[in-house]
């Protein structure tokens, strides 16, 4: 085993090491454990390209590397798997808790004790929850990265942060009852918790026993939508993530990406197995729900008056359309899908943390303000006629109104950036796979999601825009927002980012295409892990 | 033995879903408890009832199932036993703040009637 095969392992052992050696330094030394964080995050960033890197090497044996803990085999151990699908979500988990990490470095991880160590935790758990080839080890994780996002949720105080915290808790706890029973009756009916086994003992299940099997992959599946947020699992979302601090909202916006990702994951083995049909969820429920997810969040951001609820029902837009698009199924809808996710994903935390910036100048009296002019349609205040050339905007409000705009666009997929170039893969791929491929005309699902997909871009461009105008050209007057360099140099590197992907949006793409065709295979990821050889061999020849 | 551990599964998930859905911070942490034993008996179940056979193996005994309690479960079920009562604290936690911040032990943290 070379080094680099051990690196597989660096993304958990990282952030845990970093962690717990936070949580032994005194916490008034905050710089010291701040450098801590740094360090860390730049680690996990250099490995998560390391390892992207290695896995697009043309040779199949080096796309996707099995790392067996404790070197037993699969049939025995825990394995930890890096492919084309982790490999690219690793990378945008460091990247994210980079930006994530110096934005609250002006003054936000002062606001309470432990932001540094549950940041790492949260890390860890993430990282943990991507690479993890075992079902109960990736429960494990899950509830490392819940148990840091309840602490960072916390983070803070106040009555709402508590009282959406304490929703989230109670949501969360019960999902992971069903992720232990959608478990247990894997185990019971199939003897194994490996996904390689498991896509390997699905065709060889007796019907009794498969029919348990169904509702257990099933249960499963229902506990991962609530982490993915999905209608009507997914109430819970646009508060705790308006309430949360910004930095810690903007780590969260990955949280929901990583039920999507299980659910990817799984559909993946469970359907190479059956014969094509997928069985982790009916592919018209996962549809419909996408649909109706992305329906709730459009609604949501026309009725929500304030920013950060807005953020969080894009959260909610970006889940259901990655649902929807990999409930149609097909290559090119999941390569779409995928590319989608990294976009959204950089764009809502880029505009969590924005939200903040624009919010901080602004006090509570002005939205009531704004909201009774609106409601009342108060006369628009007299402009002197002398003074009619305007007013000055100051250079912190264009600064932030030209990264709102952008953000702006980047939301709602309007040309030229990611966000426009991610639809469009989407639609194109709607149309080219029913209608220029085979099937003669696009099926009434194409047209739903066609439609929905414009028309929750439409209310996103609607809702933003009119928190634009209400932040930057309300002629309130309000105290300029102090903004640190770190806090906007964060924001620009998650939209520089967006940016980069646009111009790179062709190599992405096709990286994502060849993810896409290697989960509809399914194959080689069973036989990478199944023909990794351990020490459990041996221990199988001794007992009889 | 098979009825009873069914009953007791579906008595204690049944009183914790019906506690889950109460209105005060106190019941739905009583109700969480209570699913999370349910889950526990379930996990323990799901590796078959056995009476008499301990998952330690003996080199004297053919080291095949027949012989032995599955393991794993019970692996599984004392981990998922260490997860939910480091939760349940924390939720404890969680609670008495909102307590604290609100005044009311309502999980909406604000009563009905105000």
């Amino acid at each position: 085993m070379t080094f680099a095969d051990q690196l597989i392992i660096a993304p958990i052992l990282i952030p845990l090491f970093a962690g717990g050696l936070m949580l032994l330094l005194d916490g008034r030394r905050r710089e010291a454990i701040a450098a801590i964080g740094i360090l860390s995050t730049l680690a996990l960033l250099a490995v998560a390209i390391v390892l992207l890197v290695t896995s697009m090497e043309e040779d199949p044996a080096r796309t996707l590397r099995v790392y067996l803990l404790g070197n037993w085999s699969a049939s025995f151990g825990i394995v930890l798997v890096v492919d084309r699908l982790a490999g690219p979500m690793l990378l945008l988990t460091a990247t994210l808790g980079c930006a994530a990490l110096l934005f609250p470095l002006a003054s936000w991880h002062r606001a309470g004790s432990y932001f540094h160590p549950l940041f790492q935790f949260l890390l860890m758990g993430l990282n943990g929850a991507f690479l993890t080839g075992d079902l109960f080890n990736l429960f494990v994780f899950f509830e490392v990265l819940l148990a840091a996002s309840y602490g960072l949720a916390l983070h803070g105080s106040g009555r709402a942060r508590v009282s959406a915290s304490l929703h989230y808790i109670v949501i969360n706890l019960a999902a992971s009852t069903l992720i232990l029973i959608g478990v247990s009756l894997i185990y019971g009916t199939a003897g194994t918790l490996n996904m390689a086994a498991l896509g390997e003992r699905i065709p060889l299940l007796d019907p009794s026993q498969r029919r348990l099997f169904d509702i257990g992959t099933s249960i499963l599946g229902i506990a991962f939508l609530v982490k993915a947020a999905a209608w009507p699992l997914g109430f819970w979302l646009p508060t705790l993530y308006a309430a949360a601090s910004a930095p810690v909202a903007a780590l969260f916006a990955i949280m929901t990406k990583v039920g999507f990702y299980v659910i990817l994951r799984l559909g993946s083995i469970t359907t190479e197995a059956s014969g094509g049909e997928t069985m982790l969820f009916a592919e018209g429920w996962l549809f419909t729900i996408g649909i109706a997810t992305m329906c709730f969040a459009a609604i949501g951001m026309l009725s929500s008056q304030d920013m950060g609820r807005l953020a969080g029902y894009n959260v909610l837009v970006s889940s259901g359309t990655m649902l929807a698009a990999i409930g149609l199924g097909g290559t090119g809808m999941t390569s779409a899908a995928l590319f989608y996710l990294v976009s959204s994903t950089l764009t809502v935390a880029a505009f969590f943390l924005l939200v903040e910036l624009v919010e901080r100048g602004r006090t509570p009296a002005d939205d009531v303000l704004a909201v009774t002019l609106e409601a009342y349609g108060a006369e628009e205040e007299e402009v002197d006629e002398e003074n009619e050339v305007g007013i000055a905007i100051p250079a912190i409000m264009a600064v932030l109104g030209v990264a709102f705009l952008a953000c702006a666009l980047l939301l709602a997929g309007l040309p030229p950036l990611s966000g426009f170039i991610a639809k469009f893969a989407l639609i194109s791929n709607l149309l080219e796979q029913h209608w220029l491929g085979g099937g003669g005309i696009v099926s009434v699902q194409g047209w739903i999601l066609l439609f929905v997909i414009l028309i929750s871009g439409l209310a996103t461009v609607v809702a933003v825009t009119r928190a634009g105008m209400r932040s930057f050209w309300t002629f309130t007057e309000r105290e300029l927002p102090t903004i640190r360099g770190v806090e906007l140099g964060a924001v620009a590197l998650l939209l520089f980012l967006c940016v980069a992907l646009t111009v790179q949006a062709g190599p992405v793409m096709r990286f994502m295409q060849v993810t896409a065709h290697g989960l509809e295979l399914g194959r080689p990821y069973i036989g990478a892990v199944q023909s990794q050889p351990g020490n459990g061999l041996r221990q199988k020849e001794r007992t009889p | 033995m098979e009825l009873v551990i069914s009953i007791t599964i579906g008595v204690l998930a049944g009183s914790g879903i019906w506690l889950l859905l109460r209105p005060r911070t106190f019941q739905v942490i009583i109700g969480l408890s209570l699913l999370s034993y349910a889950v526990n008996l379930f996990i323990f179940g799901m590796g078959r009832l056995r009476v008499g056979a301990p998952p330690v193996l003996d080199s004297s005994v053919p080291g095949t199932l027949a012989h032995y309690a599955d393991p794993l479960p019970q692996a599984l079920v004392l981990t998922a036993i260490v997860i939910s009562f480091a939760m349940t604290a924390l939720f404890l936690v969680v609670l008495l703040a909102a307590r604290g911040l609100s005044g009311s032990d309502h999980v909406d943290s604000v009563e009905r009637s105000q």
